[in-house]
């Protein structure tokens, strides 16, 4: 029996094929996918923030693109993987709000996405595909078996990446 | 300062309690008379949890609601949200706009519509903030509310992400607004940024 595993948001998990992975709800947060396709082994990071290095509290290595990406690595290597068999998708980034005038937070889905594409280029690992940006949010399922990403939306259809 | 909401007394977690009540009476006020209708609402809440754990309040982080949001500058700073849930949200056009029951189409809002949400928006937290300040005699300066129209996990996440940087909790004034005792409205939130907890503890005799 398969299961779906959820992720909730700042939160990190793994699965191995025919399992697959969940999160729901991704705004400006981003859902990074690892996988090591020759044991089908994948996991789902469901970061909030670019950067560890300017938080004051940065305990839970899940929320940051930085700090995030690497647990994921070594989590996945102690279970088997080669870092360098390692193929990312991910999905969210969205600028949330309809906003008139400037403020920092309403930039953060954009700074994820760059921190998160940047982060992966340090490990070298090829990011296959993305799905990121936009003004509204993502659930997305990932399957290790396949590699296939699913995106839902609501309003901005459903595809797999 | 409190980083540790965990440190909170019983009798702080009362007085936060009783400000949730206080400035959500005040909305629900506004929000009955907006509408013309009864508004009940609940003893508001105060959760402090871990981020994962915040959209299971609204029903799921999948569910389709409308999010209001504003900032509130000042000694004291501290985001303010308001959700609902979409096809509530509609009716409430419906009723403001004084168009037919039913016909604002959530997938196809109109300018007016967004207008007309904001206004909402706008009315309810700026009521809730001003008892929050005639009570605490600090002053609250509200930003232009932003409104974003989606799952509520990516709403609250975009909204959570400021307090990212600083905890891996929030503290959290919930509170449920229902019409005729059984309907859910909405839910407003209050999220006092970790520095804000003493001054508003400290405005009201009870510093830390």
């Amino acid at each position: 029996m398969s299961k779906i595993i959820q992720v909730g948001m700042a939160d990190y998990k793994m699965a191995t094929a025919p399992d697959k992975l969940i999160t729901a709800g991704l705004g400006s947060c981003i859902g990074i996918c690892l996988y090591d396709k020759v044991i089908k082994l994948g996991s789902l990071t469901h970061i909030m923030l670019p950067s560890s290095s300017q938080a004051k509290n940065a305990s839970n290595e899940a929320k940051f693109a930085d700090t995030g990406i690497k647990l994921a690595i070594r989590e996945m290597e102690k279970n088997g993987a080669q870092a360098s068999r390692l193929l990312a998708k991910i999905a969210g980034g969205a600028q949330m709000f309809k906003f008139s005038g400037e403020s920092d937070i309403m930039k953060i889905g954009e700074r994820n996405s760059v921190a998160v594409k940047e982060n992966l280029q340090l490990h070298r690992i090829k990011l296959l595909s993305s799905d990121t940006g936009g003004n509204y949010g993502r659930t997305i399922i990932f399957d290790p078996e396949t590699g296939d990403l699913l995106v839902k939306t609501i309003g901005h259809g459903e595809r797999i990446i | 300062m409190v980083y540790d909401f965990s440190e909170l007394s019983g009798m702080q977690l009362d007085i936060l309690r009783e400000i949730g009540n206080i400035g959500s009476g005040n909305a629900a006020t506004a929000l009955a008379q907006l509408l013309n209708a009864k508004i009940d609402m609940n003893v508001p809440q105060v959760n402090i949890l871990p981020f994962a754990e915040v959209p299971a309040l609204v029903g799921g982080a999948d569910l389709h609601v409308v999010g209001l949001f504003l900032v509130a500058t000042g000694s004291a700073p501290a985001s303010i949200l308001f959700l609902l849930p979409v096809d509530k949200a509609c009716l409430l056009v419906d009723m403001l706009m004084g168009k037919e029951w039913g016909k604002t189409d959530p997938t196809n809002l109109s300018d007016m519509d967004f207008s007309a949400l904001m206004e909402l928006g706008n009315i309810i937290c700026a009521t809730y903030l001003n008892a929050l300040a005639v009570f605490t005699q600090l002053d609250f300066r509200p930003s232009v509310p932003a409104l974003g129209i989606d799952m509520a996990g990516a709403i609250l996440n975009a909204v959570l992400a400021q307090f990212g940087a600083v905890a891996d909790h929030v503290l959290v004034l919930e509170t449920e607004f229902k019409r005729d005792e059984q309907e859910i409205v909405g839910h407003f939130f209050l999220l006092p940024e970790p520095g804000s907890l003493d001054v508003i503890l400290a405005s009201l005799g009870v510093s830390l």
